[in-house]
């Protein structure tokens, strides 16, 4: 119902992909997330998150929202499909599946037939950097999710009989999301042409093959290695106080024993990139020739201070929206794209990407559009950005801060993936002020360095028959 | 069903709703909102001096002030010919209105700090509107002119109509989005639900600005508006800005008359396309909204393919078998229809025993009815997720009290619905399931042929129906 009739003209992309265990409608009936941005934003300065670790090393983020009687109880692993071996892609989002199956206390079902019982919302979701849970419960039944998600932290039991459905499961979820749809199986291919060496080449669903492949042993290896406290972070967002979560936590996550200290989540780098790559997918599926062209750029983990900001307020600035350059120039007064834009994608451990995309519309060529977008990019680098332009970006990312805390649960994930990518409570809570201080010149600096068309890959999804020449 | 990957680089969760719009197309996921009790949520009837009402819950706690509002007509009040004719429109509210353009009225609305947007559905016109609380005047001064005199200037009305055009060039070879307008024909036939809200590369180009005008001015009155408000505002603040965005609109919308439409059923239909996956949908008879009977058919498809991971088809398609990664059911209770569908995609080769496996479900539904702990599981359930579901932010509290104004459902109804659900019997349940089950539905798959007989759906029963993704 919230259907927003214009959201084709606004489109802007997720950061990175994430994948759900799960789908039924409970979860389905969820209020959007934030769009990127968001995620590294913040809450004003007046909000009151709070934070301690267990002795065994669980984090643990309290976010106050005593509006109404409900809280999010969200645990997430700072392990992601970035974080797998070499030969077992989709081995992170397969193992968040496998952790709705019973443990030694409690069968299969079990705990999700506890949601149920009281109306909560259940799912979980894998990035490249990190896997969540959640539920979303009246706060007398925060206790219960805290007893059941620290059982499944340890005591999980697979057993063949279980692996074998439910790989299946993974399997029609590729189907359904990627190898049905040529932009993703497109998008695919653009991430592997984009990360030459490091794993945020590799999709976060895994490649076909791998998958079919994934075993009982691998899901084993990988809970024993990463599944523990100290490699969680416990995000409660709602209607509950610091006090009780800290009992209740004690109690319940508290009885799990820490775990082996993992080593420091060291990937693949890139090596300097030096040409233009380009891929194309033709598709008699496809009418109307799409484009995207992306660069390797530092994450707000990666990156020299106030750079990942700036790359930020350029994304916004040059494609943010329908008041952006992309938009004012082609889709308005040059009349020759249907959709333009562009965004950053900053939350993220190592280093990320910028994306810039249009769709022509009327007689105009996708050649025209991606001319035109350059010539945009080009005239942001040459000339800057004015004062005036930088300023709304700017409100406009402090404003969504305040309008972020309306939602708890997009509150506990913009928590839990700045936490879970390397940031701190304060990085969020400063991200305001350090909006503020990015000058027209560091975004100028930002379009110079980053956006080169001599290292970029560019990707074309075109109807059957058409080649990029 | 994604046909355009830039399109579809929307946020996840705007992906979840675009799909779930097409897999359900036939059924609008209509929303049989669970409500939600806040336990201190009060909503006020407030009425403006000149006479607008809205329902208002007050809350400080975060300055915000969100506000949504709907006029029933929507994609069934386009004229015929002139498919498309809402959706065009509430395209361009905030391209240009009274004595600002498109720049002067976007350049204020983005330094005034508050957003604005319109969508069409079939039934409504749907408005949103958000502010932080210090800039309610600008904010409420631009609405105003959104609301009472958009432009339709040229320029905007050129553009947006060919944005419109390309998206419906785009979906033209693309399997998923054709069936879902074969979908929607074959059940609605000549009713206005089996045109496509976006209207057709025909329709939309025969639309003119004097078109636009005469819709505004038939559905934009103050006699089919619903108004819904919460956060920081107290009602006689929020009364002088009702007559303010409001009061000006004529007294009665000039709406057609839409009559009440069943769909079409024991159809047999399929999209032969080489995809690595066969998706199937089936529509069954639905309940209405105002129906005694609605709650016991509500808990009824819960049990059978609902919004837990406890479901029939989801345990017996999914986490038996691994047929599919998304199976449900779902009402759909739109104004002048209803249906009961279900929906799942699965490998090509397992299609027969997927339908079967769904087939003997509603049969053993249709049959026997839950179980008294299934339907005690599903009471608590429905009871308790209202709450989360559709109270869990200002904006979700708005959509939820305007939803409920749309049904005419009155003031104390979140009060009220604990009862209604809890004073269902399994007897009813059960008369429900007969009533629903026992239908020949209309199925369609899309996907390869199915290969000689043996892989043919059995034409009547099957059902299942595939929620993606969330999360993100």
């Amino acid at each position: 119902m919230m259907r927003n009739g214009t959201a084709w003209k606004r489109s802007k992309a997720w950061p990175l992909a994430l994948f759900v265990a799960m789908s039924p409608a409970g979860a389905v009936a969820q209020e959007p997330v934030q769009p990127p941005q968001e995620l590294q934003s913040a809450v004003a300065a007046e909000s009151t998150v709070e934070s301690f670790t267990l002795d065994n090393g669980l984090q643990v983020v309290v976010i106050p929202d005593r509006r109404a009687p409900v809280v999010t109880h969200m645990l997430w692993y700072k392990i992601g499909s970035a974080d797998e071996a070499p030969g077992k892609s989709g081995i992170a989002h397969f193992f968040e599946h496998l952790m709705f199956k019973g443990t030694s206390n409690n069968p299969a079902g079990a705990f999700s037939a506890a949601v149920a019982a009281i109306g909560g919302s259940e799912n979980a979701f894998t990035s490249y950097d990190y896997t969540a849970y959640f539920q979303q419960v009246s706060p007398d039944a925060l206790e219960t999710m805290m007893r059941f998600e620290a059982d499944r932290m340890r005591n999980l039991v697979l057993t063949e009989a279980v692996i074998g459905p439910e790989r299946d499961v993974v399997l029609e979820e590729r189907r359904s999301r990627i190898e049905t749809d040529p932009g993703a199986l497109l998008n695919e291919e653009m991430s592997a042409t984009l990360y030459q060496n490091h794993p945020y080449g590799i999709p976060v669903i895994g490649w076909m093959h791998e998958m079919e492949t994934l075993n009982r042993a691998d899901a084993i290896d990988f809970y024993n290695r990463y599944y523990a406290p100290n490699n969680a972070v416990l995000i409660v967002a709602g209607d509950v106080d610091t006090a009780t979560v800290r009992a209740l936590a004690e109690k319940t996550y508290g009885a799990v024993p820490r775990g082996p200290d993992l080593p420091p989540r060291v990937r693949p780098t890139e090596p300097e990139q030096n040409t233009s790559r380009t891929v194309s997918l033709s598709d008699p599926r496809v009418s109307l020739p799409s484009y995207q062209k992306s660069w390797v750029v530092p994450s707000y983990t990666t990156a020299e201070d106030g750079e990942a900001e700036a790359l930020d307020l350029l994304g916004e600035i040059l494609g943010g929206g329908a008041r952006s350059r992309l938009y004012q120039a082609l889709v308005v007064q040059q009349g020759v794209a249907a959709s333009v834009g562009s965004y950053y994608q900053g939350t993220a451990l190592d280093d990320s990407s910028f994306t810039v995309y249009g769709t022509p519309r009327g007689g105009a060529s996708l050649e025209q559009v991606e001319a035109a977008v350059d010539a945009e990019i080009e005239r942001l680098a040459t000339a800057g950005v004015n004062e005036q332009e930088l300023e709304r970006a700017k409100n406009r990312f402090v404003r969504s801060m305040i309008f972020a805390r309306d939602n708890q649960s997009g509150m506990a994930r913009m928590y839990g993936a700045a936490l879970a990518t390397g940031g701190t409570i304060e990085d969020v809570e400063r991200w305001p002020d350090r909006i503020r201080a990015v000058t027209a010149a560091d975004v100028q600096e930002a379009a110079k360095r980053y956006l080169d068309n001599k290292r970029a890959v560019s990707s074309y999804l075109l109807p059957a028959g058409e080649e990029k020449s | 069903m994604k046909t355009n990957r830039f399109i579809a680089t929307t946020p996840r969760l705007m992906q979840v709703k675009v799909l779930l719009a097409t897999v359900l197309l036939a059924f609008a996921f209509v929303a049989i909102h669970p409500m939600l009790a806040r336990a201190d949520m009060r909503i006020q009837k407030v009425e403006s001096p000149a006479g607008i009402t809205a329902w208002l819950v007050e809350d400080y706690s975060v300055p915000i002030v969100s506000m949504r509002f709907a006029f029933r007509g929507g994609s069934v009040q386009d004229p015929g010919g002139k498919e498309g004719l809402s959706y065009l429109m509430s395209g361009l509210f905030d391209e240009g209105a009274g004595d600002l353009d498109r720049e002067a009225f976007q350049d204020r609305l983005d330094d005034s700090g508050a957003e604005i947007s319109f969508s069409a559905d079939t039934d409504e016109i749907l408005g949103s509107f958000r502010a932080i609380d210090e800039d309610l005047e600008e904010g409420f001064a631009l609405l105003a002119k959104a609301v009472q005199s958009p432009r339709f200037d040229p320029e905007p009305l050129e553009r947006v109509r060919s944005q419109i055009l390309t998206g419906i060039e785009a979906g033209s070879r693309d399997p998923q989005e054709q069936s879902n307008r074969k979908w929607a024909a074959a059940l609605y036939g000549d009713h206005p639900y089996a045109s496509p809200t976006e209207g057709t590369a025909e329709s939309v180009k025969t639309l003119t600005r004097e078109d636009l005008v005469a819709q505004h001015e038939a559905v934009f009155a103050r006699d089919n508006l619903v108004v819904s408000v919460v956060g920081a505002i107290d009602a006689e603040t929020l009364g002088r800005y009702l007559d303010q965005v409001f009061a000006p609109l004529p007294a009665k919308a000039d709406l057609r008359e839409v009559p009440k439409v069943m769909p079409e059923l024991g159809q047999e239909l399929s999209v032969a396309y080489d995809l690595p996956q066969t998706s199937i949908r089936m529509a069954y008879p639905g309940v209405d909204r105002k129906d005694p009977g609605f709650f016991a058919a509500y808990l009824m498809n819960e049990v059978l393919g609902g919004g837990t991971f406890s479901s029939r088809l989801f345990e017996e398609v999914r986490e038996k078998r691994g047929l599919t990664y998304g199976i449900g059911s779902s009402l759909s209770t739109r104004r002048y229809s209803s249906g009961l569908g279900i929906a799942t995609s699965t490998r090509s080769d397992r299609v027969s025993e997927t339908l079967a496996i769904i087939k003997d479900e509603v049969q053993r539904m249709a049959e026997e009815g839950p179980t008294e702990e299934e339907l005690e599981a599903a009471k608590r359930y429905t009871i308790g997720a209202y709450a989360i579901n559709n109270l869990d932010s200002s904006t979700s509290i708005a959509s939820t009290l305007t939803q409920l104004q749309l049904e005419d459902l009155g003031i104390d109804y979140i009060d009220r619905r604990e009862a209604l659900i809890e004073a269902v019997t399994i007897d009813q349940v059960r008369e429900q399931a007969q009533r629903l089950l026992t239908t020949t539905p209309t199925v369609m798959l899309v996907g390869p042929e199915q290969g000689g007989g043996s892989d043919q759906p059995a034409a009547s029963e099957t059902p299942a129906k595939p929620e993606t993704e969330t999360g993100g």
